[in-house]
């Protein structure tokens, strides 16, 4: 058990230290997908063809590769091209923080899949709310602002819920270009201390308790977002 | 004020136009080949209740929709309040800014009520009058309990729109147009999606907002109530006016065949 204390000889430091990373990674990249996800969205639904096809082709080959293979890519093809970018205008080659590129690769990831759980959302908003909105004189972004997303977050939340689970152990991926997320930080403190058991049961707890911790807010985000909607269950109200 | 029917439709030259409410002129609309309207012509003065009645499929709720723009005509001319609205040459309006303004003016009231189900109808009230037209908080809040009140809804203002009937979330829908201050008041079928016996709470409402001399245009299949309220009547048959009055003559004596076999159709 004194190998997950928090102070050396203890490993547990390390780990809780990788597990910040992780999730400011995973917050970092699921913000950033949803971002790409509601302009994705919108470009799919409302733009023009070229918009369209350029938006098609980056959700299918997004979600047609595997993502661990995705990660090398952008990984490595983001740092080389910043890094040549850099070059080129005279300045020396550029250290890449971790945070950002994890945050960077995941995103685009993420984003490809939020484009579609909002895609969804959207089209399942009543039109005739959109409609009433533009009747009486409000102009496009506060449609969008007051009306479409409100209303189409109890559609998409199910579905971003899942996004975001998938976004904290995707961060476990980042592992394989050498970020010190909790994956890492654990392989390293059992492999020093030969106790891979306690060291992978114990990122196993944590990546747990972030899975149950995410499912109390995001219930509470779910009951929030389907306010006004009567339950299914029935006999019951709100 | 006494009109010929002609100066009704808009081809009355020379006439004053300062209490012009709307005025379409030879409005068109086709959707793909197949054209809804083919060159309608109206104008309600301020204080008019037009009832526009026709059969299915005869462009009735397009030409209200044509009014404010939810569909571009395809040409023909629209003027709100004596300011005509810029249209491209395909029809859609050239001006963002003057078409979300115009449309503040004109309150619609949807079949479906079509009402934000995530807001509470008290935040439904409020929500243009606020957003929109920047409206201080509390006084719109003011004013919308008001309107709901009026609209005998008083007690449901923190009740959300899906744990009411029909007949309350239209009244509420009423109230919400209401909130704009709308210089005219579009109502696309508003009881045709209501149980019979929710029909007649909706109509008196609107029957009171017709005493009080609002300028309406007004979609219905409810003939008695067009002819008990309405000051004139518009009966449109694929697309064109085919007749029109004031509706103790529409009613009372149709001159069209289409007209008599409509009103006989719906049981008049």
């Amino acid at each position: 058990m004194e190998l997950l204390s928090l102070s050396p000889p203890g490993w547990g430091g390390n780990l809780l230290r990788g597990l910040v990373n992780s999730l400011q990674i995973a917050l970092g990249a699921f913000g950033l997908g949803l971002v790409i996800g509601l302009f994705g969205a919108y470009g799919k639904l409302y733009g023009g063809v070229v918009i369209r096809d350029l938006l098609g082709i980056y959700t299918t080959v997004i979600r047609a590769v595997p993502e661990l293979v995705l990660i090398l890519i952008l990984y490595y093809v983001g740092t080389d091209l910043i890094n040549q970018a850099s070059e080129a205008m005279g300045y020396g080659r550029v250290e890449i923080s971790g945070v950002v590129a994890g945050i960077w690769v995941l995103g685009v990831v993420q984003g490809a899949y939020s484009t579609e759980v909002l895609r969804g959302a959207i089209q399942a908003v009543p039109k005739g709310q959109i409609e009433a909105a533009r009747a009486y004189g409000m102009p496009a972004f506060l449609v969008m602002r007051r009306v479409t997303i409100p209303a189409m977050m109890s559609f998409a939340v199910p579905g971003l819920a899942n996004l975001w689970l998938i976004a904290t152990k995707d961060t476990a991926l980042l592992a394989i270009v050498g970020f010190s997320e909790l994956t890492l930080e654990t392989k390293q403190a059992a492999a020093s201390t030969r106790a891979y058991f306690t060291f992978f049961l114990a990122a196993g707890a944590l990546y747990l308790i972030v899975t149950l911790l995410s499912g109390v807010v995001f219930a509470r985000i779910e009951k929030w977002a389907r306010r006004g909607q009567p339950s299914l269950r029935a006999g019951q109200s709100r | 004020m006494e009109m010929g029917l002609d100066d009704r439709l808009g081809n009355g030259a020379g006439q004053n136009t300062a209490d012009e409410a709307i005025k379409v002129t030879d409005l068109h609309k086709s959707f793909g080949t197949l054209e809804v309207l083919k060159g309608v012509s109206l104008t309600a003065r301020k204080g008019d209740v037009v009832a526009i009645i026709g059969g299915s499929g005869s462009g009735k709720s397009t030409l209200l929709r044509c009014i404010n723009f939810l569909e571009t005509p395809s040409s023909g001319t629209i003027t709100v309040s004596g300011e005509a609205v810029e249209m491209r040459a395909d029809g859609s309006p050239a001006n963002r800014r003057q078409i979300e303004r115009i449309r503040t003016r004109l309150a619609m009231v949807f079949q479906a009520f079509n009402l934000w189900t995530h807001r509470t109808l008290l935040e439904n009230v409020i929500e243009v009058p606020v957003y929109v037209l920047k409206t201080p908080r509390a006084e719109a809040i003011k004013k919308a309990k008001v309107l709901l009140d009026r609209v005998g809804l008083g007690d449901k203002a923190e009740t959300f729109p899906s744990f009411l009937s029909g007949g309350q979330q239209q009244r509420a829908a009423i109230a919400r147009a209401l909130a704009v201050d709308p210089s005219v008041m579009l109502f696309d079928e508003p009881t045709s999606a209501l149980d019979p016996e929710l029909v007649g709470e909706v109509l008196t409402v609107i029957r009171d907002l017709a005493a009080e001399g609002r300028t309406m245009l007004l979609v219905t299949h409810e003939m008695k109530f067009a002819r008990e309220v309405a000051t004139h009547i518009i009966y449109l048959y694929e697309g064109r006016i085919e007749e029109h009055g004031p509706p103790d003559e529409v009613f009372g004596n149709p001159k069209s065949p289409r007209l008599q076999q409509f009103l006989k159709t719906v049981g008049w």
